[in-house]
């Protein structure tokens, strides 16, 4: 349930580029949420409209581009999708998994005019 | 005003008054900042940022990390679910360990100052920060109370997190271990149902064991599940009630410190 302070850490960083280069509104926020990245997109949607009220940000509009889950298995040697963190191979079981996508929790780009 | 993060300052307001209606269906292409439109260059743009949304979490978890560290102090982040029994843990340490070396606490909760209450009795200078809807400490909020706390070298600082399995692992306070508390009260599956918080941590204080004669704990099947998320941790059976185990963890401790 920490959405609502990483909405408060996106607007700061929000608030960062305002302060470095001059606009009047923020059109967009675009998020890269990963799919074990600990953060609930509908929360984050949820919440925002809240949290942005009387920033920069106001007004703005929330998108976000969720990223599967996937890991490198060194048993199968190859690329595996992945549903849960720190469980083992979903196609031969083993635990020798590393996590390659879907920890990403960014700040891709604002649209802003 | 916080020299650090800069809080306290008004965010510079930007003169966004909102007496017009957002979109509403009306172009001027003219009314941007520079007043002006020139063809092929719409006033609209995309920044690209590309920051991580915990970016300054990090960047002040470093800063207090790095400030502990010349301040010659270990600084240990300690998390479980509500009732684990923490507070009670750290009073028993305090009280063991005051004799032995400088310590102090910072006590995160959502609301009441009870348990830094609680440690102040045990006889450790504490300060508590009250979360409010917040279900985690960060580390903005711990650089607040270490101003507060002015640590001398040589200290021992607990810091306890909110009680909670899931926020707490995601934001680094600047401290040097992480200790995840698990009382064998609430099931040996904990470890695989919130596995980030057992992958984050580095020492896992297996606690109220007094109380296993009365319990069907599966003591194997949970030390499996916590190296199966966390092959590198370390495990110490405590009871913060009969004092089993902590010396344990005072040797664990004392290693750090030296270190």
């Amino acid at each position: 349930m920490h959405e609502m302070s990483l909405l408060e850490s996106i607007i700061d960083l929000v608030e960062d580029e305002h302060r470095k280069q001059p606009f009047d509104r923020v059109r967009t926020i675009r998020l890269r949420v990963g799919a074990l990245a600990m953060a609930m997109p509908e929360s984050l949607r949820f919440c925002f409209a809240i949290i942005a009220r009387g920033t920069i940000a106001d007004g703005a509009r929330l998108e976000i581009e969720n990223v599967a889950g996937a890991g490198w298995c060194e048993a199968c040697g190859r690329g595996v999708m992945l549903t849960e963190r720190y469980g083992p191979c979903p196609d031969c079981g083993s635990a020798r998994l590393r996590m390659t996508a879907g920890d990403e929790l960014q700040l891709a780009d604002i649209e802003v005019e | 005003m916080c020299a650090v993060c800069g809080c306290g300052t008004s965010h510079d307001g930007h003169g966004h008054g909102h007496d017009h209606a957002h979109g509403g269906g009306k172009f001027d292409f003219g009314a941007g900042l520079a007043g002006v439109h020139i063809a092929g260059l719409s006033q609209e743009r995309t920044i690209h940022i590309e920051r991580g949304i915990l970016a300054k979490n990090d960047a002040l978890a470093r800063i207090n990390r790095r400030r502990l560290r010349d301040a010659g102090v270990l600084a240990l982040n300690v998390m479980s679910s509500p009732g684990s029994g923490k507070t009670s843990l750290l009073v028993r340490a305090i009280q063991d360990l005051k004799a032995r070396r400088p310590l102090a606490v910072i006590e995160g909760d959502q609301q009441t100052s009870r348990d830094a209450e609680r440690i102040r009795a045990a006889g450790a200078p504490a300060v508590q920060l009250n979360t409010g809807n917040g279900c985690h400490l960060d580390a903005h909020m711990v650089s607040h109370a270490l101003d507060e706390l002015r640590l001398v070298p040589g200290s021992l600082l607990f810091i306890e997190n909110v009680g909670n399995l899931v926020c707490p692992a995601a934001f680094d306070l600047g401290e040097a271990f992480r200790v995840v508390v698990l009382s064998v009260t609430e099931g040996e599956d904990k470890p695989l149902k919130y596995p980030n918080m057992f992958a984050a941590a580095d020492l896992l204080l297996l606690n109220k064991t007094d109380l296993l004669p009365h319990l069907e704990f599966d003591m194997a099947g949970c030390l499996g599940a916590v190296k199966r998320v966390n092959p590198t941790i370390d495990i110490l059976p405590v009871s913060a009630r009969s004092g089993v185990g902590l010396e344990a963890l005072y040797d664990w401790i004392g290693a750090r410190a030296s270190a």
